[in-house]
């Protein structure tokens, strides 16, 4: 007689073993979970997109500063509607060899369009040096930078930019200045990071959205109090529709030029018909899934055009395209074969379109990302899962192109069916860093507890890394900044100062700390009044896009701003949103651990050693960032005494500094310190204590920023997440209790310290999931690190899976994997024009592997290899 | 069991996130003190039952801790929900986990307590009375080491005859036990296609045994004689190859069993 755990056993077993259970579910499941074959013109398209570097343009940036100067008395929507007018109108347009789906920004593929509404400064300032820089470069002719700089002659203070700054209050300058937090992304681009309302493109075309506008103006009254915004405000929407529809327009005339010219019959006959879906769509209802397609694309590109603001997010594609699919199919006008065509040419456009960052947020966001999330499967508004053909013919479209964007998401919920899941696994193990696991069981009571509603949340999407957000009706800004959790630490240790200047709170001498309690008291509030800098900061660039960049075109296809007569940026949207993340947990917790165990219980080492081996970098010479800055204090330290400091004077400090460094007893005694430190229990050990602590420092963020209010009317909410910045701004940051060096990277997401987790992937896992991941409704992020042969054959797939679905059963939010080997990775820095396709992935999204700084490289190589 | 939580056993290593060695993800608990000194032997830690000092990564470091089965359980039920999504569970390895049958079979009742799958990794090298009835009701897969069929080789490279091994596979399979043999693949000792077939003749021959796993020989753990103080006998010894190794699974597989190249 059997007992039910030998039939268990056997079940799985069987199931494990068997590779055609997959296949065999067929009979179960009502969707096509299949391969198929890629076509012959996706791979023509891939090579085409890798022809050329990327290259800056110079058009758009000449015509939005010829509207701008043209429009001066116009209110500022109105002249954001003849901007988007003219670009729609005067932009050149190209339709690329072989394409299906047509619209494009630029000349040359992958190339980039310029933005000096928002700042241009930066620009200017690295044309000499964008070409060259390690992360993201860009080619810029000797042309393009003379009508640029034509062009920048008009902006001086007239960016959102410059009116931001000048909105900030000066201790938030300061502790900018100082690198506390960074509130670049915004500062220094367009918003961006929402998903608009594809589906009522797709149904009643931008002719409908038209009237919608035009019923909303002639409702008003002219005696209406708000009656001038909103005039001015609908008339704008009015004018991006119909502009919208004039370039779809100038493609179909381009497209009939070219077949007329053209030899080829196949050829011919693509031609035409894209003519004809231009012609038709996005101006009018879709038709067919072909339309649909190009309908969805002339958006997704056209809202890149209007601002530089990335993570412009597809969201829910497998639904909102369905119904054209199903029909379709239904009718036999096409073939999956033809539809998964389609999808994979847009998943080419999508790597198409490029945007130039700055230097310092290049590094942030590495690998030339838009974060365009796509995201498949999950619950309908009803909570019933809406798995089908499309959500796994997305995950194929990711196989076949194996490129960075879109930034593919799954939604995994109790019910998801496993079929899905083994197939986003199958994705997974290819290496390219695809898809992203989220868990609706978390995500759906987060966004409840944030204001949305039921069927709101369970309609979320993602937004560019890891954000959840209510497709089509929100205004989230997500990514509003990067928190540093190890500097307020510094701040601590320093009581405030730093380089002579005041910067933080004084929370008090290291001598009046007597227990741990007030330590950490100390960092909390130093935490919260860097959240409250922060929040300065962020509201001023918020007021600063709503008074100089308010965007029409965007705001039509976002929920309720054509209702409210008013633009996203001024409070148009049903939800708003400010979602900044912090990062920097696992260190703080193993630091603060370090701190409490080290100083406060076992009494081994006093804070006053503490902060000398962190000043003295625990004896492991200065980095030359710390070097560069303490020869900098110095110098301001003698100019501030009046004395003359001139280069040759600056080297003898910089090597009386080097020379000043630790003795050798000093460095013994660091030794001993970092062992001491090393022994101590880490956070991502499976250890209930240290997780539980970890859980609490995650508090000193997440708590706090509740409490903040936006200028739309919206709340703050935290995330966890680094994007890439944990690499360049752990160069900004000194040595922590958590025997971290100086100017070493910072841990990713809400991971353990790179290295410190060692008893493999589900200890790790158990552990990060101990963080409350609810609270960080604006996402957390959490990467593990794979071997390939970990998800071999069904059985490693389905024990793939089952981590996922145990990781997410304790409450985890969301999840991501690398899979490639340690010696690809090192191989392919040697070589890296051997490596031109290689993705890995990075944070939240995946990037080309060669394009990331030396130093993002080695952070992704020294990662642990789990599971081995 | 009355007090099976206090029943207390030596171990020197527990290892999660376990996917080669039974179904669903797994927990091995390794249990020390092993019959053999088989000259592959990649933990050589596993062998003696005294705990000893090993140099890892140049500092020493103890092998071999008394623990209960309560402390071990802690551990072990903290991947709870991945057993419980994978049809995982609990594994013994060793060492020789039948050398240990109280603490072993106090530990499988225990996971069968808490509803988990069970396994242990073992030679079968006990009396079969005690594997019987203190091992197999809590058992759900054996996995049954065999290294050879010829008993002079068997016992010149692992110190001890089969016969014992042979005698209790069979013995094992006849109580319906889900049994599946596995075969560490030596060159030099049992990398034949005639060894390796017998091996599998063998196994195919045993009532309700199905599967046969080959397990490549690996040089991973080399370098932990030296940290011993021990001789590496086999320095020379390169691992199989590829093809090879399909050769032999081909060859396996003409017996009917369904053959895998590792776990």
């Amino acid at each position: 007689m059997k007992s039910p755990f030998d039939i268990f056993a056997q079940v799985m077993y069987t199931f494990n073993h068997d590779d055609t259970v997959g296949k065999g579910r067929a009979v179960l499941k009502k969707f096509f979970d299949g391969d198929i074959q890629k076509s012959p013109r996706i791979q023509k398209l891939y090579d085409d997109l890798f022809d050329h570097m990327p290259t800056i343009e110079a058009d758009r940036a000449e015509i939005v500063t010829r509207v701008y100067q043209e429009t001066e008395n116009d209110p500022i929507i109105t002249r954001r509607g003849k901007v988007f007018k003219a670009i729609c109108e005067e932009l050149p347009i190209i339709i690329r060899p072989l394409e299906l789906v047509v619209g494009s920004n630029t000349q040359v593929a992958r190339g980039c369009q310029v933005f000096p509404e928002y700042s241009f400064e930066w620009l200017e300032s690295e044309f000499d040096t964008v070409e060259t820089r390690s992360a993201d470069p860009f080619y810029i002719s000797e042309d393009t930078k003379k009508r640029l700089h034509e062009v920048y002659k008009y902006w001086p203070g007239k960016t959102t930019s410059d009116l931001a700054t000048s909105f900030m209050a000066p201790e938030t300058l300061m502790a900018i200045k100082h690198n506390m937090f960074t509130t670049g992304n915004y500062f220094y681009n367009g918003i961006g990071h929402f998903t608009v309302d594809y589906e009522k493109v797709l149904k009643i075309g931008f002719e409908g959205i038209r009237k919608e506008a035009e019923t909303a103006r002639d409702r008003l009254h002219v005696f209406d109090p708000d009656y001038a915004e909103r005039n001015a405000f609908l008339e704008a929407v009015i004018m991006c529709c119909d502009a919208a529809i004039t370039y779809a327009g100038r493609y179909a005339m381009l497209a009939l030029e070219e077949a007329e010219k053209c030899s080829d019959p196949d050829r011919k006959k693509e031609l035409l018909q894209i003519a004809q879906n231009c012609a038709r769509v996005p101006a009018k209802p879709a038709r067919s899934f072909y339309e649909a397609c190009q309908s969805f694309w002339f958006v997704q590109m056209l809202l890149q055009t209007e601002s530089s603001g990335h993570s412009i997010s597809p969201g829910r594609f497998d639904q909102y395209m369905y119904p054209y699919y199903e029909e379709d199919m239904k009718s036999g006008k096409i073939t999956r074969e033809f539809a998964q065509e389609l999808l994979d040419c847009i998943w080419i456009k999508l790597n198409d379109l490029n945007k130039c960052r700055d230097a310092a947020s290049a590094e942030g966001f590495a690998g030339y990302s838009l974060f365009q999330n796509l995201i498949v499967g999950g619950q309908d508004k009803e909570g019933l899962d809406v798995t089908n053909d499309l959500s796994c013919m997305c995950i194929e479209a990711s196989m076949h192109v194996m490129l960075p964007q879109p930034s593919l998401s799954i939604r995994v919920w109790n019910g998801s069916p496993n079929a899905l899941l083994i197939k986003a696994a199958k994705l997974t193990r290819t290496g390219v860093g695809l898809p992203a696991y989220y868990n609706d069981e978390v995500i759906i009571p987060s966004m409840l507890s944030r204001g949305v509603t039921m069927e709101d949340a369970r309609n979320y999407g993602i937004i560019g890394c890891v954000e959840p957000q209510a497709g089509g009706k929100t205004d989230g800004w997500h990514d509003a900044a990067f928190f540093n959790m190890c500097r307020p630490l510094e701040m601590v240790f320093s009581n405030g100062y730093e380089f002579g200047d005041k910067v933080g709170l004084q929370t008090g001498s290291l001598e009046s700390f007597k227990t741990f309690d007030d330590f950490y008291f100390a960092y909390k509030q130093q935490m919260e009044y860097f959240i409250q800098l922060l929040v300065n900061s962020d509201n001023s660039i918020d007021v600063a896009h709503a008074t100089r960049c308010p965007l029409p075109f965007q705001s039509s296809m976002i929920a309720d701003c054509i209702g409210r007569g008013k633009a996203l940026q001024q409070g148009g949207a049903i939800y708003n949103f400010t979602g900044p993340q912090g990062f920097g947990i696992a260190n703080m917790t193993d630091a603060l651990y370090a701190v409490k165990v080290l100083v406060f219980e076992e009494k081994k080492y006093t804070l006053q050693q503490f902060a000398q081996a962190l000043n003295d970098n625990f004896g492991r010479g200065l980095s030359k960032e710390r070097l560069s800055d303490l020869t900098l204090q110095v110098t301001k330290e003698l100019a501030r005494a009046g004395k003359q400091v001139g280069e040759k004077d600056v080297e003898q400090i910089a090597l009386q500094i080097q020379k000043d460094s630790v003795t050798p007893e000093q460095k013994a005694f660091y030794d001993q310190m970092l062992e001491d430190i090393n022994g101590l229990p880490k956070y991502g050990n499976d250890l209930p204590e240290i997780d539980l602590f970890a859980r609490d420092v995650a508090y000193t963020y997440t708590r706090p920023m509740e409490k903040y209010k936006n200028p739309r009317g919206g709340m703050y909410q935290a995330g966890l997440y680094p994007v890439s910045a944990n690499v360049p701004l752990g160069h900004q940051t000194g040595a922590t209790p958590d025997g971290r060096l100086a100017n070493t990277p910072i841990a990713d997401g809400v991971g353990p310290v790179s290295g410190k987790d060692t008893l493999g992937p589900t200890a790790t896992a158990n552990s990060v999931a101990r963080l409350d991941h609810g609270i960080a409704s604006n996402g957390t992020l959490f990467n593990q690190k794979f071997h390939p042969s970990a998800l071999s054959g069904m059985e490693g797939l389905q024990k793939f899976v089952s981590l996922i679905r145990a990781y997410f059963d304790q409450k985890g939010m969301h999840m991501q994997f690398n899979v490639v080997s340690r010696e690809t990775l090192l191989d392919a820095q040697v070589h890296p024009d051997q490596y031109k396709g290689l993705v890995v992935r990075v944070a939240g999204y995946s990037a080309l592997f060669t394009t990331l700084s030396k130093s993002l490289q080695d952070d992704i190589i020294n990662r642990t290899t789990q599971g081995f | 069991m009355e007090h099976y939580l206090q029943t207390t056993g030596r171990i020197f290593d527990i290892q999660k996130y376990s996917i080669h060695d039974g179904p669903g993800i797994r927990t091995i608990v390794f249990l020390k003190g092993c019959a053999f000194r088989c000259r592959w032997c990649c933990n050589p830690e596993s062998q003696h039952f005294q705990p000893e000092t090993m140099i890892r990564n140049g500092k020493p470091k103890l092998y071999g801790k008394d623990v209960t089965v309560e402390e071990v359980m802690e551990e072990v039920m903290k991947d709870t929900h991945h057993y419980r999504r994978s049809g995982g569970g609990l594994t013994l390895s060793g060492g020789e986990t039948l050398l240990q049958p109280d603490f072993a079979s106090a530990l499988l009742f225990a996971a069968k307590q808490e509803g988990i799958n069970t396994a242990i990794e073992s030679t079968g090298f006990q009396k079969f009375e005690i594997i019987k009835n203190q091992i197999l009701p809590y058992l759900d897969l054996f996995l049954m080491d065999i290294k050879h069929m010829d008993s002079e080789k068997h016992q010149a490279f692992t110190t001890k005859p089969n016969t014992l091994v042979l005698e209790n596979a069979r013995k094992i399979a006849k109580t319906g036990q889900k049994l599946i043999i596995r075969v560490p693949v030596v060159p030099t000792f049992n990398d034949t296609v005639e060894e390796i077939t017998a091996i599998a003749r063998f196994a195919a021959s045993l009532p309700g045994v199905e599967q046969l796993h080959l397990l490549p020989y690996h040089r991973l753990g080399q370098d932990k004689y030296a940290g011993l103080g021990r001789e590496y006998t086999l320095p020379d010894l390169l691992p199989p190859e590829y093809e090879h190794m399909q050769k032999l699974r081909r060859a396996a597989a003409e017996t009917g069993l369904y053959v895998q190249i590792g776990g």
